[in-house]
């Protein structure tokens, strides 16, 4: 039933920076992150800027340099392990995984035509081998993105921001994926907008039976798409949950700080939130300990000494804190 | 008592296809110590009206003979849009009214420091010595939040994050102490967490230098948070305007009305999102009648095609443009 598509695994990325030869240092954007990702599900990860999530979304594209772990794809038809994919493997995990950009209007070159710039990925690939079948495919996708024939003849300039970002959409769906990671894919966008895409979004995961991880720093986006959230702090998982679940009882004292810091649309309901002070640490100099304890209101001398684990649950909701349970307690009574 | 009068703006840039209106007859007013939240999506004009107040409109920009924007100040009343040398145009570009940027790390120039760009200023407009306007740099660093402030006064933009950097910018625009402070979309670029303690940080300060605060967003959430009063903004017009519970208890113009509706709501996540119909249409192609009928739900008649429909009040200072409020329908 619970078809896995990518499991990740202890799953690490670390870039070298500065120092010389023999004290060169390494940073680690993403640190021993295990998750599931299921078939057919729209998976979100939150997290404030430096959180790791960008770096994570692509390190399961194989475009970030796995360090440590690995991760494993698995889509029914083929089987890979993205640390160590061949070249032959790579070209064709290109096809099956896809990215979604954030700003649509750096995303699309200015002097190509709508319809190369679908048609591109189909060339590059060549999974199409005439120029009539590329045409044909290339409004099929359009179609589904409600881009009409007349708007393939144009270049992006021509376009608002919510039609370019369904241009990418439709790149990104040309070679017919299987995965599909968003990286903040309407935070550029106006709200008006936004819930268009968003809906289109959704609509192609069902119509095609995609799987998503939408990454996003907006929690309120991400309760209305996704199906399962993974919350991130300095390059670790903290928290991961069902998104009802998570949404109805947050376990980590951060999740509950990025609630909290969600203006609210009630005029009368100014300042009483808990908010978080401070900044997320630079990764070049991460605290010991739990890495959340220098911007934690509860945390205890145990949580500068020891990093929690990730406990996992059986109803899926995991958490890495050594006092959630202290915590939610109070609230339960 | 008034510190701001806009009375029918109007705002053409002059461009290679023609004429197009960015603002159209636009009036407005704001108190000392109110906050106004000016709300809309890209292309509706809330950062060309915003940029108008300090006279900072590009060359090509025309502004009808009825637009009048007036600034009282301590010494009497100024007529911004006559202002045209540099030193007279000083009262309105830092030394009345200072501006926040969205982007910080753009508004700062790089290889300059933080606490030299902030003494230039303060020299420009006010009779300090280095010495002192160091001093008042270095004490405004440190209200807004910036720990180590005599450290970070001699480092660079690039030094900072994003929540420093703005925080940065906003002691910077304060530090000439301005009567109003234009922020446009200053919270836009950071993330929750930071973007709560920046608003935290702007409503303090409006409390205590009971300063007028014109705040550019397309956040309802922040507008609902920070605002006295909202006035939305669609195609260049003012459609709708009135005091913050009103508007966003209480919408009356469909076009609000979908922009609330499209909001994502945490307490409510089994209703779809409605997203409002359609892009908003090039200024180029500025529709007849009502500038919203393209994408409005609400279309009463012909009217909405062919008659740009006035401001009506609806009740104290809620007003709104739109034929659904007019009393005899035509």
């Amino acid at each position: 039933m619970s078809d896995v598509l990518i499991r990740a695994k202890g799953l690490s990325v670390g870039f070298p920076i500065g120092g010389g030869l023999f004290n060169k240092q390494i940073l680690k954007a993403v640190d021993n992150v295990s998750l599931d990702i299921e078939k057919g599900s729209f998976f979100g990860l939150v997290g404030e800027s430096g959180s790791g999530k960008t770096t994570l979304g692509r390190a399961l594209l194989k475009a970030a340099p796995i360090t440590g772990g690995g991760a494993h794809y698995s889509d029914g038809e083929v089987d890979y392990d993205l640390e160590n994919i061949t070249k032959e493997q790579l070209r064709d995990y290109r096809k099956r995984a896809q990215l979604i950009f954030q700003d649509p209007y750096a995303a699309l070159s200015p002097r190509m035509t709508v319809r190369d710039i679908i048609a591109e990925p189909l060339e590059v690939m060549g999974l199409t081998k005439t120029r009539a079948e590329t045409d044909a495919r290339v409004r099929e996708i359009a179609a589904k993105c409600r881009l009409n024939l007349e708007h393939l003849r144009r270049f992006p300039h021509a376009f608002s921001g919510g039609q370019r970002q369904r241009i990418s959409i439709a790149r990104a769906l040309v070679s017919a994926p299987k995965f599909i990671v968003a990286d903040e894919s309407v935070a550029a966008l106006d709200v008006s907008i936004q819930a268009d895409v968003l809906n289109l979004l959704k609509q192609i995961q069902t119509d095609m039976g995609l799987t998503f991880m939408f990454i996003s720093h907006d929690l309120s986006v991400v309760a209305h798409t996704c199906d399962h959230v993974a919350v991130m702090y300095l390059g670790r998982l903290v928290e991961t949950a069902p998104t009802r679940k998570l949404f109805a009882a947050p376990r980590h004292p951060y999740t509950k700080a990025l609630f909290s810091a969600i203006p609210s649309l009630d005029p009368d309901d100014r300042g009483t939130a808990q908010k978080l002070t401070g900044e997320i640490p630079s990764p070049t100099n991460q605290p010991s300990g739990c890495k959340f304890h220098t911007r934690c209101p509860f945390a205890i001398d145990h949580c500068k000494q020891v990093e929690p684990k990730l406990e996992t649950d059986d109803t899926g909701h995991d958490v890495a804190c050594h006092r959630w349970k202290e915590l939610m307690a109070p609230q339960a009574a | 008592m008034s510190l701001i009068d806009v009375q029918n703006l109007t705002l053409k840039f002059r461009t290679d296809e023609g004429l197009i209106t960015a603002v159209d007859n636009v009036s407005f007013s704001l108190n000392k110590g109110e906050v106004m939240g000016l709300v809309g999506e890209s292309g509706s004009g809330k950062s060309v009206t915003a940029k108008s107040l300090m006279h900072l409109n590009a060359r090509n920009a025309v502004y009808s003979p009825e637009s009048k924007i007036t600034l009282h100040t301590d010494k009497g009343p100024v007529d911004v849009l006559s202002l045209k040398t540099p030193r007279e145009l000083n009262i309105v570009r830092g030394g009345a009214v200072s501006m926040i940027f969205q982007e910080p790390m753009a508004s700062f120039a790089p290889a300059i420091t933080i606490g030299k760009q902030m003494v230039e200023q303060l020299q420009l407009h006010g009779d300090y010595s280095k010495e002192q306007a160091k001093n008042i740099s270095i004490e405004m660093l440190d209200r807004v939040g910036i720990s180590d402030a005599s450290k970070r006064f001699d480092q660079y933009a690039f030094e900072l994050s994003g929540g420093m950097r703005q925080r940065a910018m906003i002691a910077m625009a304060l530090s000439t102490q301005p009567k109003l402070l234009i922020a446009d979309e200053p919270t836009t670029a950071l993330d929750v967490t930071i973007q709560a303690q920046v608003i935290d940080l702007m409503k303090d300060l409006v409390s205590e230098f009971h300063m007028g605060i014109v705040f550019i967003t397309h956040d309802l959430g922040v507008v609902a948070q920070t605002a006295d009063k909202v006035n939305v903004m669609y195609l260049g017009r003012m459609i709708e305007e009135g005091p913050v519970r009103e508007v966003i208890r209480n919408p009356k113009h469909p076009y609000t009305q979908g922009l609330l509706a499209a909001l994502p709501k945490l307490d409510d996540l089994d209703s779809p999102l409605t997203p409002v119909p359609g892009d908003i249409p090039s200024p180029l192609e500025r529709p007849t009648g009502c500038v919203f009928h393209t994408r409005c739900s609400k279309v009463v008649g012909d009217v909405c095609m062919s008659v740009d429909p006035t401001e009506r009040q609806i009740e104290n200072a809620h007003k709104v443009a739109c034929h659904i409020y007019d009393e005899v329908p035509a």
